[in-house]
């Protein structure tokens, strides 16, 4: 049983071993590979990184940034070599920019909107219940009213002393 | 009267997220619109010895069709290429992605050939160059050498119809 237990929290180690087809004879270079395409969207699968992709594009994808990094490029210039042909949407992280900042602000302005409306709801309301003074004969039927709670609470008000039983399921 | 505000919060969010169902998320928009068409040198198809370069094409507006022998939804839009080169309106080039030369010339051979030539990109490098991650792509190309259009997936009668042959009249003007 014990055994089975470490297996199942292992799992997780085991996994990894599926990624990445052919590596580069550089394990130093895969290993800074990986890291940077974990930050890609693969186009074909959408929701997953080109790391763990098995789709061709990504093995291409891949390989390609293998290409780069043995040629001398700089992390910063493949993610800009691949925004450039395929767009931001490559990048699971989108930068924040012209393009994106209605998508950044988005929250902000609608909790702007939700807040003012709160703020005006409650100002409108408390002008409501500040400004409204009961007359005199409706003070006296409220404090009446307010004498006889039961009176006034209850529909069927339970007369005193009868029985004293009360339903105990209810 | 309390009513109204929430109900037409309600419309505009069901119509944003009614528009939202019918998009196709793989349709990402190409950064490469309105760029210059990337350079390349490649053979062609029928004949390695002979090359192509984009630039031979300045002048006119054109269409660059990326395509595969391995590929479904080629299969679907070769007859509407079939009968737009027989309409000759604008000249098609194809593009051969990641495919085996003799795979693809044997395409062409049964199917027909839509094309005015095809170019071989053999291993794909093309192919990223112009960002294609799905075959078919259809690019259109004005006459001074800018992608005006990318299509992502098979072109159909309607596309073709609404979007890609107006902006193609439309660029022969310029």
């Amino acid at each position: 049983m014990r055994f089975l237990l470490i297996l199942a929290l292992l799992l997780p180690v085991f996994s990894f071993a599926g990624e990445a087809k052919d590596i580069a004879d550089d394990p130093v270079m895969e290993m800074r590979m990986i890291r940077l395409a974990e930050k890609v969207r693969c186009l074909v699968c959408q929701s997953e990184p080109v790391s763990t992709s098995h789709s061709d594009w990504s093995n291409d994808v891949r390989a390609i940034m293998r290409d780069k990094m043995k040629a001398g490029a700089t992390d910063q210039q493949i993610m800009d070599l691949l925004v450039e042909r395929f767009g931001k949407s490559v990048l699971f992280d989108p930068p924040v920019d012209k393009e994106t900042m209605p998508l950044w602000m988005a929250p902000f302005i609608l909790l702007l909107l939700g807040g003012l409306g709160l703020f005006y709801q409650l100002k409108k309301r408390r002008g409501v219940v500040v400004d409204t003074t009961l007359s005199v004969q409706d003070e006296q039927r409220a404090a009446s009213l307010l004498n006889e709670p039961s009176a006034a609470l209850n529909d069927a008000p339970e007369p005193v002393g009868q029985g004293g039983k009360k339903d105990t399921q209810a | 009267m309390r009513f109204i505000l929430p109900f037409v919060i309600f419309l505009v969010l069901s119509v944003f997220l009614y528009k939202g169902l019918g998009r196709d998320t793989r349709e990402v928009p190409s950064p490469l619109v309105g760029k210059p068409a990337p350079a390349f040198m490649l053979p062609q198809l029928h004949d390695a010895t002979r090359q192509f370069a984009p630039k031979e094409m300045l002048g006119k507006v054109w269409l660059l069709n990326v395509w595969a022998s391995w590929c479904g939804a080629c299969k679907d839009e070769h007859p509407i290429l079939m009968e737009l080169s027989h309409q000759n309106i604008v000249p098609i080039v194809g593009l051969d992605y990641k495919d085996k030369r003799l795979d693809g010339e044997a395409t062409l051979n049964n199917a027909g050939d839509p094309y005015n030539l095809v170019i071989a990109d053999l291993d794909g490098k093309v192919g990223f160059d112009y960002g294609v991650y799905g075959v078919p792509e259809t690019y259109v190309i004005d006459k001074k050498g800018i992608i005006k259009f990318k299509l992502i997936g098979p072109v159909t009668p309607q596309n073709l119809r609404e979007t890609i042959l107006p902006m193609v009249a439309e660029l022969e003007k310029q």
